[in-house]
């Protein structure tokens, strides 16, 4: 296929019906809102349902109902909506249910502002809702990655009856790059024994519920299937980091930024890399081992709090020192991030 | 090649198409291009930019702090964006709006075009961006003057509206002819 150009929010709906998903269920809200209207029109044209919920609770619950009949489902929103929808997935874990929930994310706390943000960081990768669970959370840094990680995010969901969290951000969804849409894939909707359907006099009753109670071990149930995932999904992007003495930590539009800083840095001679982690949970410990050479990571986030710096500190033992870099309304800039990395050189080779 | 550009004018002058326009001849040629529109509570009458990045490497940020060209539409988008061009860069300025004594920063090259102007004398009100990409396409080695009116044209059919493209090719020569006529 042919690359077009598309809205990275575009690009993350057009990919999810060549995943397969025919149910969207959400609610507007910017920056994210372009996802419903290109659904409000293409889904239609796929023989898919798009429905405009009243509200975001509505729309993860019709996404739950949705996901327990064997659909490819799919919610979107940003800021307070995400938040609204965490009771959902919570209900989704505990139902094991797979489903795609599409993070937009805007700054700030409370309503926050439009503008990109980074601050979703724990809510998503901690479990945002009540409960004793984690979620799968992969984030895109370019409009292609938008495309291709739908398409992942639905195969992890069903591989391990799980919703699966995209973490974009408002950058990533607002801008246009040329795009190569995966090829459409269909998806049978009874290929699960699990899901349920009309039950005619004879069949096999089927249930979705609280597994929580039911299963006969939900303990080491859970328990493993983190381990799997921790083990087989961390997915990351590594650059020049063998040799790298400060190596940033940034995904999403602040690793767009920092690939950047690391050719302008080299240029000034300083030993810069990048690890750019693709699954923020699981978060990938191993892109670590490939940064021996690091005397500090700088985690470029846009957060006041730097989120992000916790799971670097796990990854690296708190061996190395871990700062933060963050920005707030504004997307980072290479030269503030020399900046503040030719200081701690200075401060520390004195 | 790498270069940065920004669009900017009021709401409603095509500076979004432009730039749209850009990076889908940037695309064609199988160049990397990005699109980054500002947004926040714009509306028609107010002001709208774009920054476009077209290259041979990937692209990394979408962000344009020092672009090699400014297309302005109107005094505003000069006022905003002057400053940030990089030493050596080319500013378009659309001189049927801002005013001819005006005075820029002298480590940059200034092409005046009287957009609006010509666009009015083609009777195609709209194009006055189309204009300023035919001295863009002129004055830059970007795109040849003939390649991106050709892919202006194919830009415009593909979006239905090729029933406008006699005028709106006039008024993309119009503009190229500014240039090299100076």
């Amino acid at each position: 296929m042919s690359k077009i150009l598309l809205k990275g929010n575009e690009a993350l709906a057009e990919a999810a019906l060549a995943a397969g998903c025919r149910f969207y269920s959400g609610y507007p809200i910017t920056p994210q809102t372009e996802i419903l209207e290109y659904l409000s029109w293409r889904m239609e044209e796929v023989g898919g349902e798009f429905v405009q919920a009243e509200s975001e609770l509505s729309g993860i619950n019709m996404v739950l109902g949705a996901a327990a009949a064997g659909a490819r489902a799919l919610t979107t929103s940003s800021g307070p909506g995400f938040s609204l929808k965490q009771e959902g997935i919570s209900y989704l874990v505990a139902a094991d249910l797979p489903a795609v929930i599409v993070n937009v994310m805007r700054i700030g706390t409370g309503l926050g502002d439009i503008s990109q943000g980074q601050g979703d960081y724990w809510q998503m990768t901690r479990g945002g809702g009540h409960g004793d669970y984690r979620t799968i959370v992969l984030a895109p840094a370019s409009v292609q990655e938008n495309a291709d990680l739908m398409a992942v995010s639905f195969d992890l969901a069903e591989k391990y009856r799980h919703p699966v969290l995209i973490a974009s951000d408002a950058a990533i969804g607002q801008m246009i790059e040329a795009v190569e849409i995966p090829e459409f894939k269909e998806h049978d909707i009874d290929k699960f024994d699990w899901t349920v359907k009309g039950c005619r006099k004879g069949d096999e009753h089927r249930k979705i519920q609280n597994v929580y109670y039911t299963h006969p071990d939900y303990e080491s149930y859970l328990l493993n299937k983190y381990k799997e995932i921790e083990e087989t999904e961390q997915r990351y992007e590594t650059i020049q980091v063998e040799d790298a003495e400060v190596v940033l930590v940034a995904y999403g539009i602040s690793s767009r930024v920092c690939l950047e800083t690391v050719e302008m840095a080299r240029s000034k001679g300083l030993k810069v890399g990048l690890i750019r982690p693709i699954t923020l949970w699981p978060f990938p410990v191993k892109a670590f081992e490939e940064a021996g050479n690091a005397r500090l990571f700088l985690s470029v986030e846009i957060n006041i709090l730097g989120q992000m710096v916790d799971d670097i500190r796990l990854a690296v033992n708190d061996k190395v020192p871990v700062e933060h870099y963050g920005s707030i309304f504004d997307i980072p800039e290479s030269e503030g991030i020399i900046e503040k990395i030719e200081k701690w050189l200075k401060k520390e080779d004195m | 090649m790498k270069k940065e550009i920004i669009c900017a004018g009021f709401g409603g002058q095509g500076v979004l198409t432009a730039g749209m326009i850009l990076i889908d001849a940037g695309m064609k040629l199988d160049k990397n291009v990005l699109f980054y529109p500002s947004y926040g509570s714009e509306m028609r009458g107010g002001t709208a930019n774009c920054t476009v990045k077209i290259s041979d490497k990937m692209i990394a940020c979408p962000v344009s702090k020092h672009p090699d060209i400014l297309l302005t539409l109107n005094t505003p988008a000069v006022d905003k964006f002057e400053d940030s061009l990089s030493v050596g860069g080319l500013l378009i300025v659309n001189s049927s709006i801002v005013p001819e004594d005006r005075t820029y920063r002298d480590d940059i090259t200034v092409i005046k075009v009287p957009a609006t102007d010509i666009a009015a004398e083609v009777q195609n009100l709209k194009a006055a961006n189309l204009v300023m990409l035919g001295a863009l396409a002129a004055s830059t080695d970007i795109f040849t003057v003939d390649y991106l009116e050709e892919s202006i044209l194919q830009f415009f059919e593909k979006k239905g509206k090729g029933k406008y493209n006699e005028k709106n090719a006039a008024c993309y020569r119009r503009g190229a002819e500014t240039v090299q006529k100076a």
